[in-house]
């Protein structure tokens, strides 16, 4: 539905986003993750067509978001940095203002609005001024405006951000919800967010792509990804160092594996090791990787990197 | 169309939901009655014509005018509703024309509300009407120029503070070029034609004819390409802000 290729936009001598490629699928949800200022707010503003690229191309269910910005714009639903809308509106007139520019009218308009306001719980406030609602109210508002014409695409900006963790846990669901039958994109800061509501993940710092994949994929990239943590009675680490690289824990040891692709054999050596030493065994797990410690690895490359 | 029906009914509705239509309207009519009344010695001219109300227009306008057209893009801009806005199925130029519609039809009302002047015109003597008609379409198409430059200076900064100046400066000059304290002081030592080229620029010029009643082609094109020229202007201005 989205393909993005070789996209760039430079503002003066700085390229915000430089040379990025990918495509979203019907039923992905892609989840864009980065460092403040790597170009995300960018990107994005460059699929809705609000901003034209200084290079390469957007299109949005076969439409050029250039050459045909009307068609492009109707598949699409977006959520805006901030959640921004009009202030003196009601919620109500807001949706119906929305409806009315996707060319909604009388019967279609009304079951538009009804149904974005049960989804999005906004029936409570409907005919409050946008001004009086809360953050999360008023975010559930734009979000609400972003989904009036059951879009094939939807773009959202941070659509977590400022909302405590049941609004959250709500706008994930939803996410996860309509993003089977939809192209969705998302930013995001937040890493459990991508578990929580990813098909895919795609992190980018300084304008680049530094990594595209599963959130699975994402983890096992991480140093930790294989290594197991021991913690047993009678345990040294002089032994244990013939299995892989030992570091010593508050009252434990972790051994990361020799060659990643063969950490299977890793739990089965120390199985056997420490059957064979008698040590007693408080406790063992795998490490999965964790999201954070790839997403500070890749993104700050020079100063970080062990 | 229809979008620009839309967008245009959402900023008109947005005017009166908020205080600032109501305190435009009043400072507005209590300007034009003081001035028509007090300063243009209404009564004292013993002339049934509404000249004494229509010679203010271009000074009154100065500073109402931008009043109403500052926060036309700049509003947008400071609350992020514009990257909302653009991001409908709408060209900008609908955006545009839609938003200074909606404000012009705004000007529309507070100068309707001015009839009072003409009831009593025709109650204290016999005035000509098609002059005063001519005069409230002319006052209109200068209140329409103005509008698109408050929208076009709008569009430059979201500081509304700032729109608002720039747009009264930039008003000021066109009436300054056709006053005749300034195109006397130019016809001391320009050529008749230079003085006459720069008065060419003048909304005063061009809204003397409307208000001896003549409604002039050159006129009426006068206001509409300021009008055209400073909302073209407004859709270069916006783009070049998204194009970074």
């Amino acid at each position: 539905m989205i393909k993005i290729d070789r996209l760039a936009k430079a503002f003066g001598p700085r390229r915000a986003v430089d040379d990025i490629s990918f495509t979203v699928e019907r039923g992905e949800v892609l989840g864009f993750l980065g460092p403040n200022g790597a170009g995300k707010s960018t990107t994005m503003r460059m699929i809705t067509g609000f901003m034209p690229p200084t290079a390469g191309r957007v299109t949005v269910g076969g439409y050029d978001v250039v050459e045909s910005p009307l068609e492009a714009k109707r598949l699409i639903g977006y959520l805006p940095e901030n959640a921004a809308a009009y202030p003196d509106m009601t919620v109500k007139g807001f949706l119906d203002f929305a409806a009315e520019l996707r060319r909604l009218g009388g019967e279609a308009r009304r079951k538009a609005v009804q149904r974005v306001v049960e989804l999005c719980f906004l029936d409570s406030v409907l005919h409050q001024s946008i001004d009086t609602l809360s953050k999360g109210y008023r975010h559930r508002t734009c979000l609400a405006q972003a989904l009036i014409h059951d879009p094939d695409v939807l773009i959202m900006d941070e659509p977590t951000d400022g909302l405590d963790p049941n609004q959250k846990h709500e706008v994930r669901n939803l996410i996860r919800k309509l993003g089977k039958n939809k192209a969705i994109v998302f930013s995001t800061h937040i890493l459990e967010e991508v578990d929580a509501a990813c098909t895919r993940a795609i992190i980018i710092d300084r304008g680049r792509i530094v990594a595209n994949g599963t959130p699975d994929e994402l983890r096992a990239m991480s140093e930790l990804a294989g290594a197991v943590t021991l913690s047993a009675r009678g345990a040294t680490g002089e032994k244990l160092a013939a299995l892989g690289r030992v570091e010593p824990l508050d009252g434990a040891f972790r051994i990361y594996p020799r060659d990643k692709a063969r950490a299977a054999e890793l739990a089965q050596g120390i199985v056997e090791l420490v059957n064979r030493e008698g040590w007693k065994v408080e406790g063992m797990y795998s490490e999965a990787g964790q999201l954070d410690e790839v997403f500070r690895r890749i993104t700050l490359p020079d100063t970080v990197k062990r | 169309m229809k979008p620009i029906l839309t967008i245009a009914r959402r900023e008109l509705t947005s005017y009166f939901t908020s205080p600032v239509a109501y305190v435009f309207l009043v400072i507005f009519l209590l300007l034009t009655g003081f001035f028509t009344f007090t300063a243009g010695n209404f009564f004292e001219r013993g002339e049934a014509s509404l000249a004494a109300f229509f010679g203010w227009h271009p000074w009154l306008y100065l500073v109402l005018v931008p009043a109403v057209g500052m926060r036309v893009w700049a509003e947008e801009r400071r609350s992020g509703t514009l990257e909302l806005l653009l991001t409908m199925p709408i060209t900008p130029w609908q955006a545009i024309v839609a938003k200074f519609l909606a404000s012009w039809a705004f000007l529309a009302v507070a100068l309707a509300l001015t009839f009072p002047a003409v009831i009593t015109a025709n109650i204290l003597g016999d005035p000509d009407n098609g002059q005063i008609v001519a005069g409230y379409l002319g006052s209109l198409l200068l209140a329409g120029a103005y509008l698109a430059i408050a929208c076009m200076t709008s569009a430059m900064t979201r500081n509304q503070v700032v729109a608002f100046i720039l747009s009264v400066v930039l008003c000021l000059f066109l009436i300054l070029a056709g006053f005749n304290p300034v195109t006397d002081l130019l016809a001391r030592w320009a050529s008749p034609a230079l003085v006459d080229t720069v008065a060419a620029f003048s909304v005063v010029t061009h809204f003397d004819g409307f208000q001896r009643g003549v409604i002039d082609l050159r006129d009426l094109v006068f206001f509409l390409s300021v009008i055209g020229f400073a909302l073209f202007a407004t859709g270069i201005i916006i783009r070049g802000h998204r194009a970074g």
